[in-house]
This record gives C-alpha cells, structure tokens and sequence, in this order.
C-alpha cells in the first residue's frame, strides 16, 4: 500500500503507463484539539510557526494520502498520478484535506 | 474618607486593568514576535545560504535525453501565525487600507521556510517538477475575531537522474 509511485506529473517520469483505473480519493475532517488549541492562542500572542498545528495537518494529510492509496491499490493500480491536495474548512474550527489523483498501472 | 481612598485605589486599578494592561501586552508580546520573526529570518538566510539548491520548476516536463532513476512526490507544509502587535497593526491598516507589511513578512517567510523544508526532504532530488505553493487561512483561534495563521504548502514531483552514459534502470 505504501510502495505506491505518487506523482504530481500526468505520468510517472522514466515509466510507462499500461493502465488507468479512474480517480481516487482520500480525505479526512479534522478538528482542532483543546490542548493545542490552547497552546495555539497563547502563541498566537508573540506569533511565529504553531508548530502544534503544522503537526496536526501533516497527519492529517498523510492520513488522506493513505486512504486514497488503499483505494487505488484495492483496484490493482502501482501508481496515483496527478495527486493534488486540497484543503477547505467544513466547520468553525474543523478542515478538511483532501487528496485526489488517477489511478494507474505502470510497467 | 478611608473608603474613598479604597474607592479611588479601585478606580485606579480598574484603568490599569483595561487600559495598560493591553497597552503593556503589545509592548511585550511585540516585542517578543519581533525577536522570533529577525530570529526565523535570520535562520531562513542562513539556510539558504548553506542548503543545497535544488531547481524547483512549474514546469511538466524534463529534458527526455535524462535517464529518470528515481521519482516520487514530496510535500511540506508550516502553519504561522502574527504576534499581538502585528495583529493590530494589520487591523489599523483595515481603516485606511494599503499595504499591511506585517502580513506581506508572514507570507515571505512562511513560503521561504516551506520551501526549504521541502529541499531538506529531498536531498539527492535533481529537480522538483509540478511545483506548487497553496496557502490557507487555517487557524481561526477565537472565531471570525482571531486573525489566526496561514498555512502554507509546498508540494511537487522530486526526480532525481541517472549520471551521464549509464543504462537505464531495470522496470518492475
């Protein structure tokens, strides 16, 4: 699942491509906790990186990518090309990540 | 006239509660923020300076001649915030409009240091193709008053090829 070739290319650079399996996705909502939350305010204070938060996305994130790969890897695919991210805010205090690309099998 | 001086040490205390204390809150946490904000550039420049400089390209497509041996997408992301001051700043700004330098620094530095995160996860990478930047308001703290942070992301395709005259790699 995780061996997956992920590109942001229309096709996977040195490889060919035999197959396309269609989109896939991942997503997964996210909403702040407490404790960072509040740690979040207080350094919202003296500004600088929430680093509680650049965590927080990036497991989030990482979370969505998984999940698309599941998907693309239950169709027999080796690769999701053109993945793009993409991030909105569903609720007061809750995103959305969302990760979507073409599954597809190279040689 | 004993309680009148218990009145006025009150009403003393009372101003300095609601009007120095904000005014002392500004000072200090601008202060600090402007301490982190020369400290992160400084950081960022150095960086900059030492790191390994890998060519980030918008472009698709790569020199077809080059033999590709590795290739895979690689992403970064920070998430940073203004401190008090800048923040009212910015919202001084909102009167009579122009440009908010605080808010233009925020953004320099957030996509510079995305930008060398993004390197250091791709150290041998030859050139990062597809490049792109995204930037989302994300941390509304204390609802639509909050001016929260952005977050910023960097992701792109990192490739790295085979040195001159070599075969191709095998395909599985």
């Amino acid at each position: 699942m995780n061996d997956l070739l992920l590109t942001n290319l229309e096709t996977v650079p040195g490889r060919r491509i035999i197959e396309h399996y269609g989109l896939v996705s991942g997503s997964t909502v996210r909403a702040k906790n407490v404790g960072r939350d509040i740690a979040a305010s207080l350094k919202n204070l003296v500004g600088g990186e929430l680093k509680g938060y650049t965590e927080l996305l990036a497991e989030a994130r990482n979370e969505a990518v998984l999940r698309m790969n599941a998907q693309a890897a239950a169709m027999g695919a080796n690769a999701v090309v053109n993945v793009r991210f993409s991030t909105s805010s569903v609720a007061q205090g809750a995103a959305e990540l969302y990760v979507y690309g073409t599954a597809v099998r190279v040689e | 006239m004993d309680t009148t001086t218990t009145q006025g040490q009150l009403d003393l205390a009372f101003v300095l509660l609601f009007y120095a204390l904000p005014l002392v809150g500004l000072v200090v946490f601008g202060g600090v923020g402007i301490i982190t904000e020369r400290r992160h550039y400084a950081s960022i420049r150095q960086r900059e300076q030492t790191g390994r400089r890998i060519p980030m390209v918008p472009v698709r497509t790569h020199d077809p001649d080059q033999v590709v041996v590795e290739s895979r997408l690689v992403s970064a992301s920070v998430v940073i915030s203004l401190d008090y001051f800048k923040r009212f700043l910015a919202s001084l700004r909102n009167i009579f409009g122009g440009r908010v330098r605080s808010y233009e620094t925020l953004m320099d530095r957030a996509r510079r240091e995305v930008i060398l995160r993004l390197q250091a996860q791709c150290p041998n990478a030859d050139m990062v193709l597809n490049f792109r930047l995204e930037t989302s308001s994300i941390a509304n703290t204390r609802g639509k008053k909050g001016a929260g942070g952005v977050e910023v992301l960097a992701y792109g395709t990192m490739v790295r090829f085979a040195a001159p005259g070599t075969t191709p790699p095998p395909l599985h």
